[in-house]
């Protein structure tokens, strides 16, 4: 189901958690909604459940308008970062609660009720343990549980409050990717919060990136890696190297010195250039941008080198290949193959 | 104060737990003599006391028609006054754990009080109240309800001294239910009144079940409060340890102890029960353990 989110806002005791937020999510997609903590990822998530209702604006299901729906009118099911099972029912007896407590006639018969979950517990690979507790199961184990239970009631959106959070890297890597079989297996419309750039960016279709209580941008992980559209968004998403540069004569200056980087349409004055670490060439030409190597490590697969750029001690962080000699105090110069200018702060 | 009955799984049987505090010996030797001093050889000599009587005289002792009749008002008052502070108890619990109102530290420091009150003041207090010419008696005897000098007034003296202990057991457990198994019962479209009987209910069980047992235990061994408010009418309202008191006072010394005993009896099988129960719904839900 489509779900329009219009003009949001919301304040907690007169403080703003969001501030006039609007998003369209789309039918049947997997949108992650990103950012730091105290961005109003949560919040967000929580009034599209109907678990908070907003200050003002309005939130559309389809075309009806669930604003003053309550949650459970609203028919969605929501994963809770630590799971929220019940603790004193089988595993079975917590993916039908959703079934058993609807009124007696919108109830399957309990042999349908039981069918179902038994399917929803097939869908999660936990067939056979429809019998335990929940104390009794792994961290990744009970997630799974609560979301075949959220699935149980057959929900309109599906919405995800970092479903993994509290799990081990391991672990969270492969849900990950069962979700995502999930997802396109069962098409539900799902509403995922996650403050990982990394598991938004695998996971989703399209990532919403939020900062202060305001969305920042909106678009496919490609888009939203290859063209941020603000500072906030180059420096959360990937990894990032930023450097204060002038703009004149349609060139980029560092330190009085040209780097050989075309200014394109931007305004003569102050910048801020944005590059990734790993998108830069070496060369050795003037115009460039030099610097002294203060610290190297090896990262993976790659050397990831800092370095202090001109007099003015400014850092930036750079690739090499891992085999590359730069040491402490080696000099290096290097341009970046695609950047992003902003204006100076 | 809680019997949380916990089994450890057991690789043949050894004194030495291998542990990186020393001290288990004097621990042990120490804690076994306290626990003999307090408890096991008064209990003990009260046991053998009244199996001077032999199996024939002990069961005629305990049989015979005042004790069953002290014994049955003992313990029937005191399990309706556990089961009616199990309802208000949890009530009382809800409010404290979860609203926020001027006075509630107060409210919440008053609960403890029937620890610190004299007995005998609380059954003089109660039975000036509640007698049929007191504040809350005068209300109900227009009715033809008596309450002072009947089992009424039993209940009454029970259910105020048993009443902490129901609260203080269940409040931990209640803050300790998370929020977020609310929601996600609302999320599932459970009304409020589902969630608390099949989420929140049940998950106090194990708690409850506590309160149950002590605020039980609390009101069959109550003596100071309820012989004041009771009215002590061999049958009726004559509990059983005033007729342990009143054997002592005949010099029947035998006699007092068989009473004891058989309530003692009564009370540890009762409270065994209890604790399984409990013990069984703890390792169950996870509660505790987790």
């Amino acid at each position: 189901m489509e779900v329009r989110v219009q003009n949001v806002r919301k304040e907690f005791d007169r403080f703003p958690a969001l501030h006039d937020v609007s998003l369209d999510i789309h039918s049947g997609e997997l949108i992650a909604l990103l950012g730091p903590s105290g961005s109003g990822k949560t919040t967000l998530l929580r009034l599209i459940a109907g678990l908070e209702m907003p200050t003002q604006g309005k939130i559309f299901f389809g075309d009806v308008d669930a604003s003053e729906k309550s949650v459970q009118e609203r028919n969605i099911g929501f994963v809770f970062q630590h799971y929220a099972l019940f603790r004193h029912m089988t595993i079975l007896e917590n993916i039908s609660f959703g079934l058993k407590v609807r009124p007696r006639s919108t109830r399957p018969p309990s042999g349908e009720i039981r069918r179902r979950a038994m399917e929803l517990l097939d869908l999660v690979q936990l067939s056979g343990l429809e019998k335990r507790y929940p104390n009794q199961l792994s961290g990744g184990q009970r997630q799974r549980v609560a979301l075949a239970r959220a699935l149980a009631i057959e929900p309109a959106v599906l919405l995800l409050d970092e479903p993994f959070g509290a799990l081990d890297a391991q672990v969270r890597r492969e849900l990950r990717k069962w979700l995502r079989e999930i997802h396109d297996r069962t098409g539900h419309t799902t509403v995922f919060v996650t403050h990982d750039q990394e598991e938004a960016l695998e996971l989703s279709d399209r990532l919403c990136v939020m900062s202060q209580g305001k969305i920042e941008q909106v678009g496919t992980p490609d888009t939203v890696y290859d063209y941020p559209t603000s500072p906030f968004v180059f420096g959360f998403i990937g990894e990032s190297s930023t450097l204060p540069v002038v703009v004149e004569n349609n060139e980029l200056w560092v330190g009085g010195r040209a780097i050989g980087l075309p200014a394109g349409d931007a305004k003569p004055g102050n910048a801020r250039l944005f590059f990734r670490p790993h998108d830069v060439d070496l060369i050795e030409a003037d115009a460039s941008l030099a610097g002294v190597v203060t610290t190297a490590r090896r990262v993976g697969g790659t050397r990831r080198v800092e370095l202090e750029i001109g007099g003015a001690g400014h850092l930036v962080e750079v690739d090499l290949p891992f085999d590359h000699p730069a040491g402490e105090k080696t000099r290096l110069s290097f341009r970046p193959r695609r950047w992003k200018l902003f204006p100076a702060e | 104060m809680s019997a949380a009955v916990s089994f450890a799984p057991r690789r043949g049987w050894s004194f030495r737990q291998p542990s990186v505090i020393p001290g288990f010996g004097l621990t042990l030797g120490f804690t076994l003599t306290y626990f003999s001093l307090i408890i096991l050889i008064p209990l003990l000599a009260l046991a053998i006391r009244s199996a001077g009587l032999g199996p024939e005289g002990f069961w005629k002792a305990a049989t015979d028609a005042r004790v069953l009749g002290s014994l049955r008002v003992s313990f029937v008052t005191a399990l309706i006054a556990a089961g009616v502070n199990v309802v208000f108890g949890t009530l009382i619990a809800w409010v404290l754990v979860r609203y926020r109102f001027p006075g509630r530290r107060i409210f919440d420091a008053i609960i403890d009080l029937p620890f610190a009150l004299p007995t005998a003041v609380a059954g003089i207090a109660l039975t000036a109240i509640y007698a049929p010419n007191g504040t809350i008696g005068a209300l109900f005897a227009p009715l033809g309800w008596r309450i002072a000098y009947t089992p009424s007034g039993i209940v009454i003296a029970m259910i105020f001294i048993g009443l902490p202990f129901v609260v203080r057991t269940i409040q931990p457990i209640l803050e300790e239910v998370s929020h977020e198994v609310e929601e996600a019962s609302a999320t599932l479209g459970a009304s409020r009144f589902q969630t608390i009987t099949r989420i929140i209910l049940p998950s106090l069980t194990p708690a409850i079940l506590t309160g149950f047992a002590l605020a039980f235990a609390r009101g069959v061994g109550e003596y100071g409060s309820i012989i004041f408010i009771a009215g002590n009418i061999p049958f009726v309202s004559e509990i059983a340890p005033l007729l342990i008191y009143i054997r002592l006072q005949e010099f029947n010394y035998v006699g007092a102890t068989v009473i004891a005993t058989v309530m003692l009896l009564l009370s540890f099988a009762l409270l065994f029960v209890i604790n399984l129960i409990q013990a069984w719904s703890r390792r169950r839900y996870g509660y505790g353990s987790n």
